[in-house]
């Protein structure tokens, strides 16, 4: 399934409320954005009236963080029954989820878990993507997470490398894909393999969307574990990592994610222009896969 | 649900302080103290947005350790972190700490009230001429529903709204004058609404607080009436009708 509906995108931004009047006024070419649709999943109210005021003037992707799709148990039924409302409210450009775990039983955990790459676990991480698609009547795009232990410790191993286990989803369940090249130059950093080998194994066809973020060192342990912090501009061999990529691939729609430290619309403004002159180079240098 | 699986017992060594000897080898891992410090890191933050007067009221430092306390004890039920904490009002009750701050409490349930108003549907608020179109006969069996952002409680022998729009920063004191340096020790009521998709709030009687509790029990308007009367002896029906209507707090009637 190739990523069309979102060959109008260009470089995006995450949505912070404190930006709102600025991003709906905002005409720059190619700008969309995104948020985590659990902050709207909500009756009524401010929230959900902001957010369609930004998507009556600019396409929106939903990025979920609680689906908990390596989990052991199914979706929430609840949760996903709402996220359907609102994707047909919103009728999001893409909507996206991470490989990772975020809930056991009842009790969610506010973070992007790991788990041992096994067949099991692909089965099971299909069998979720596959509801949700169903339940969303769309296909989603999965995140590579970022990885802070080693591939083997103790009794702990993967059975599947990840481009692997990500080519199998794709194949498995028909998902889209999200490249997040920051989460590859922290997971590169931590584990010790070479990033750009990574991206050049990623699997390019399925790419509907690529994150690109900043890091920062681990307080405790130092500059040894590189953390996901998304509180500092993207760093240059992330950027490096988004041009081989595109290079290789044609221009995708790009995400610049921000959470720490948050500077000012313009701010963030200039520094996606980064991205959006990656993307318009390549733009001309290699002809779009896909015309619609 | 099964609580022998692998994923169960990482994620019991993420909740406890420090991992039982038959815990996961990979939570020995230096680097697993990142997930445990960004789950926990997440409740506590989660209750700092949702908790805001509370967490000024008490600083950071005790708030972040009730938080602590409280994220253990009570994990998030949901995936939407907004609606967290919905016990941290009665978890803060029952702390032996707070036994010396007998509004803080009564503040934090304000601080849910102001979420949960945020949060509600949205519906058209009635306005006067839905309630003076009515015949005369009509209006004693009226039902008049709250509006779904509306939040109210009486706060018995503590001055809790003033406290509590005192920690807020995003107090409109031309909403609610009271100079927090005139604290007096006496009940008080709240009334949170909604108009113009933001939420504001009054000072509310006792007797419009009964009134209230009475409409969202399903009384007709004059059981109603009645029931706010009974509380608040000498209350004027006509100016509780017309503050109730001003500030959005009620429902279009059927």
């Amino acid at each position: 399934m190739a990523p069309t509906a979102a060959l109008h995108l260009g470089a995006g931004l995450a949505l912070k409320p404190q930006h709102f009047n600025e991003a709906r006024d905002c005409r720059d070419s190619g700008l969309w954005f995104e948020v985590h649709p659990e902050n709207y999943l909500v009756d009524g109210g401010p929230r959900l009236h902001w957010l369609e005021v930004i998507r009556a003037h600019h396409p929106v992707a939903l990025h979920g963080v609680s689906l908990s799709l390596a989990g052991e148990d199914p979706p929430d039924a609840a949760h996903l029954q709402r996220l359907a409302a609102l994707v047909r409210r919103l009728q999001p450009a893409l909507v996206s989820e991470h490989l990772a775990w975020s809930r056991t039983g009842s009790h969610y955990l506010p973070d992007l878990l790991p788990f041992q790459r096994s067949t099991a676990a692909l089965q099971r991480v299909a069998r979720h993507v596959a509801q949700v698609q169903d339940r969303l009547q769309r296909p989603i795009a999965i995140e590579n997470p970022s990885h802070y232990l080693p591939d083997a410790f103790g009794d702990w191993h993967h059975s599947w490398d990840e481009v692997d286990f990500l080519a199998e989803l794709v194949q498995r369940t028909g998902c889209q894909l999200l490249l997040d090249v920051n989460n590859v130059q922290v997971s590169a950093h931590n584990l010790g393999f070479s990033a750009n080998a990574y991206i050049d194994r990623f699997p390019g066809h399925a790419v509907a969307e690529i994150h690109v973020a900043g890091h920062s060192s681990d307080p405790l342990l130092g500059a040894g574990l590189l953390i996901d912090s998304h509180d500092a501009p993207v760093a240059p061999a992330v950027w490096a990592l988004l041009n081989r990529f595109v290079a290789r691939h044609g221009p995708r729609p790009v995400l610049l994610e921000r959470d720490g430290n948050v500077p000012a619309f313009d701010t963030l403004r200039q520094e996606s222009s980064t991205a959006a002159d990656i993307l318009a180079h390549h733009a001309v240098a290699l002809p779009l896969e896909v015309t619609p | 649900m099964s609580v022998n699986t692998p994923l169960h017992a990482l994620a019991q060594a993420i909740w406890s302080e420090a991992p039982a000897d038959e815990a996961p080898a990979i939570t020995r891992h230096p680097a697993f103290a990142v997930y445990r410090n960004t789950v926990l890191k997440g409740c506590v933050d989660a209750l700092q947005a949702n908790y805001p007067a509370v967490a000024r009221l008490v600083g950071d430092d005790w708030f972040q350790s009730a938080a602590t306390l409280y994220a253990r004890a009570h994990p998030p039920v949901d995936g939407r972190l907004v609606l967290y904490g919905a016990d941290f009002a009665d978890f803060l009750a029952r702390m032996e700490a707070t036994h010396q701050l007998p509004y803080l409490a009564p503040v934090a349930r304000l601080d849910r009230m102001w979420t949960l108003s945020h949060v509600a549907a949205d519906a058209p608020p009635a306005l006067p001429q839905h309630i003076t179109s009515l015949p005369a006969e009509a209006l004693a069996t009226l039902k008049l529903a709250p509006h779904p952002a509306a939040q109210w409680a009486w706060f018995d022998g503590i001055p809790a709204r003033t406290l509590w729009c005192s920690n807020r920063s995003d107090a409109h004191p031309e909403a609610d004058p009271q100079p927090p340096g005139d604290l007096v020790w006496r009940g008080e009521g709240a009334l949170l609404t909604r108009p113009a998709l933001q939420v504001q709030w009054a000072p509310a009687s006792l007797g419009s607080i009964c009134f209230l509790d009475a409409c969202a029990q399903g009384a007709p308007l004059l059981d109603a009436a009645q029931a706010a009367s009974e509380a608040e002896p000498g209350l004027d029906l006509a100016q509780l009708m017309a503050q109730l209507l001003d500030a959005g707090a009620l429902q279009v009637p059927n």
